[in-house]
Formats: C-alpha cells, structure tokens, sequence
C-alpha cells in the first residue's frame, strides 16, 4: 500500500461530516487516521464515545506514547496538541493556542508530514477559520497527497477554501466523494493510484 | 546521509552543545516536541540552518538565554482541568488534614499559576498556615515571573470561569488587586510558597514531601528519562503521599506503576503504597 497514514483537520461542522466518513469507512479499511477536530477546552470525550458507537473501526481518543497502529483511529483530546514522532507514538503538548486552537492542525499535520513524508494523506474538511493550511502545505511539500473538502458542499467552507487557495490540491471533493476515493486509494490489491 | 537524517544528526549535536556549555540538558526530551521549537526560533532569527543555531549558541549568551525559554515549557494555567481540581478537594485535602504540618513540591511549575491555585485550595480549606509549597522550576525566567505573581487582565478572566467551574468556594478577585492591565497575587498566598531553582533531569531529592504536583512536564520527556523522574518522586514522598500528574499522563509505563495505589484513576492521583 502506498500510504502509511491519514490526517484529517476539522472544525466547526465537524461532527456531522465525522459522523458521516465513520459510517461509511468499512470494517476492512486498514490505514490509520488521526484527527483534529477543534472543541472547547473543557469538553470531555463523550463524543468521541458516541462516534465511536456509530463507527465500523475503533475511534479513541490519542493516548500520549500511543504506538499508531493500523486499523485504529484516533482523535487529539481537548485542550492538547497533538504530535507524531518519528517512531510513530504520540506527543501530546499544552503548548500554546496555535491559530487560537488547541489542538491546531498545523501542528499535527507538521509533525505528521515529517514523520510520514510521501506516505501520507492530508485531508482538510468543514470549518470557519484557516487552521490546517499552513499544515497542508508542508504535507504537500514533503510529498504528501492533500484532500480538501469541497467549500460548496461544507457546512463552513472558510477553512477548505482557505486550504485550496495556498496548495495545489490534488482533489476537491465532497465527502461522499472523498470517502470512495480513500477506499480506491488505500486498496492493498491496488498500486496505481 | 538524506537531509532528513543530517537534520537530525544537527539538532542532537545542538542539544549536546547546550548541555556541554550550559549544563541544561534537552536530549531525552521528545523529539518532535525540540524540533518544532527549534525550527520556530530559527524562522523567528532568519538564521538558515541547525548548524548556524549551534554556532550562535555557543557564542552569544543572550540568544542562548532565547533558545532555553523556547525549549523550556512555561505554559500553564490557574485551575487547569476543573475535575482535577474537584477531585483534590475532595479525596486529597481530607488526607492532608490528618498531617500537623504539610510539605508540597510543585515541580516544574513554570510561571506559577498552579502553585497559586493550590494556594488558594489550601486557603478555602483552613491549611494554609500549615503548609509550604515548594515550586520548582530550572527556568530561572519563569521563577521570577511566578515570584512576582502579575497576571494579565485577559487571561484572568479565563482562569475565573475555570476557578469557579473547578468548585472554588468564594470570587478569584479575593486572592488578588488589580493594577493597570494587570492583576497581581495577593501577598497571603505568596508568603508559604517556597520558590526555588531545581531541574528535574539534573538535580536530585531535595525534601521529604506530602504531596508532589508534576502535571504535564512528564508528557514531553522519553520514557527513561519520565522513570529517573517517577524514581525522584518516589523517594521525595512520605509513605502514604500523594502524587498528581497531568490528566493525560500515567504511570502505567513506569517502574513504579505497582509502587502506588490509585486514588482517582481518571484525574490521575495515586497514593504511595506503606
């Protein structure tokens, strides 16, 4: 398989559009995905639980040294970055608010793209501000492949749209989209894509 | 030798750098955690390369000062996590009452804000004037600034809602007076808070305690170097002590898992076993 990992920058919409991915991933969909989903500082992770409930894979919550394993999805807990080392374990930081959000994308996806390179899928959905688009460029330059959520079809497009503006974005999708695309492409029988 | 790898070999030659001259020691922390705040100080100095940082280091003390704050952690906050906070009201001030004098290090309490909160916890609960709390922290910039103890305006206000979301029993602005876009800590709460220079990768024990506060240090340290850790506050703990980490930190991974009982699993306090 071409891809190792993949990571998805959300905000505000964000629960619907997870909601819907997770019910549409199969069982069999083996690559790991790690999320940043910005909520309030204060939230528990009650709806990870909940999305967890819905979902054919295991969704959790990132544990600090977590090793990422396939099959696995895990989500940065509130009020923390969250970061990837190069042995693929977790870094969770209280760093300070990157674009007023902790967890930032950027900083997830800055570390994922070092730890990751070539092997890795940016995606960014639904949200109202610009987090994850500095973070997508950097994907991008290390020789990542960049997914953005098509503006038209998200509930905010303020942050998709951003993102496709600084990159040249390999596909503009909607969810439903993007979803049969990340089965072809993480399809261990296939090797073009 | 990829560029990647010859980064890496930079910054690890980097650390040594600053260990050798300064004495402060960045090489067990994690990794992904030095790299970003180095490339963060090398955009910030228009400097163009890892080597260049080493140079500079070396030679100017000033900017070596620059560096050691960016890779020192001092972000921290007044009653961060209100259940944490609940919790040590309820299951670790009863334990401490029983003691005719108490001893609490908070290690590595960066600008202080939490040493205050504790302070303030001690107050409401009449042990005060019982108690010293030793706060630590190798990052003799924090210290003062913690010393001093002025808060901004903006920021007060977030720790307000946080003080009373966490069961805080009369109004924050008791516990300071405010100034000109600033607050400062009232002198009350200052004077058992015992501020003191120790760096935790370094240094060894330096009292016996009843309590040890040490929430999110440990999560940007390796495993061996989160053990020599647990292994000073092991010994730092009177049998029966009480040890608070970070929400997200545990001791699972440690040597000293079996060396302690769990008092409030989730909120991540544990009692040192007799």
């Amino acid at each position: 398989m071409k891809y190792n990992a993949i990571v998805i920058g959300v905000s505000s919409g964000g629960m619907s559009a997870l909601k819907y991915i997770f019910s549409e991933l199969p069982v069999s969909f083996s690559i790991p995905i790690i999320i940043v989903q910005h909520i309030s500082a204060h939230s528990d992770n009650e709806w990870i639980n909940l999305l967890n409930d819905k979902s054919n894979l295991t969704i959790k919550e990132a544990d600090e040294k977590e090793k990422i394993t396939t099959g696995k999805v895990y989500i940065a807990p509130a009020n923390y970055h969250l970061m990837i080392e190069k042995d693929k374990t977790f870094l969770l930081t209280i760093d300070k608010r990157v674009n007023f959000a902790r967890p930032s994308i950027d900083v997830l996806f800055e570390s994922a793209a070092l730890a990751y390179r070539d092997k890795l899928i940016g995606i960014i959905l639904t949200g109202a501000n610009n987090d994850g688009t500095k973070g997508i460029k950097i994907i991008k330059e290390l020789g990542g492949i960049v997914i953005i959520q098509d503006p038209k079809t998200a509930e905010s497009p303020t942050m998709p749209a951003s993102a496709i503006e600084a990159v040249q974005t390999d596909y503009i999708l909607s969810l439903e989209k993007i979803v049969q695309l990340l089965i072809k492409m993480t399809d261990p029988n296939k090797h073009d894509i | 030798m990829t560029k990647e790898e010859t980064a890496e070999l930079e910054i690890s030659l980097l650390l040594e750098a600053i260990h050798r001259k300064y004495g402060y020691d960045f090489r067990q922390y994690s990794k992904a955690h030095i790299n970003r705040r180095i490339k963060n100080r090398m955009a910030l100095s228009g400097l163009e390369d890892i080597s260049q940082i080493q140079s500079k280091v070396l030679k100017d003390e000033t900017f070596a000062n620059e560096l050691l704050q960016d890779l020192s952690i001092t972000v921290t906050e007044m009653f961060r996590d209100k259940d944490f906070y609940r919790s040590l009201r309820e299951n670790v001030i009863p334990i401490l009452k029983t003691y005719p004098f108490i001893k609490i290090w908070h290690a590595g309490c960066a600008t202080g804000e939490e040493a205050y909160s504790i302070a303030i916890i001690l107050q409401e609960e009449g042990l005060y004037d019982r108690a010293t709390i030793y706060a630590t922290d190798f990052n003799q910039h924090a210290l003062n600034r913690a010393k001093e103890g002025i808060i901004s305006n903006s920021t007060i206000k977030e720790y307000t809602a946080n003080y009373q979301l966490s069961g805080g029993k009369e109004t924050l602005s008791d516990y300071y007076i405010s100034g000109y876009g600033s607050v400062i800590m009232n002198q009350s709460l200052k004077k058992n808070i015992v501020w003191a220079n120790h760096n935790l990768v370094t240094d060894s024990v330096f009292a016996e305690v009843h309590l040890i506060l040490c929430r999110n240090v440990l999560i940007y340290f390796d495993n061996s170097l989160q053990n020599r850790v647990q292994k000073l506050f092991h010994e730092s703990l009177v049998n029966g002590g009480i040890l608070c980490l970070g929400i997200k930190e545990s001791l699972r991974f440690t040597d000293f898992f079996k060396k302690y009982t769990e008092l409030d699993n989730k909120q991540r306090i544990f009692k040192k076993k007799y």
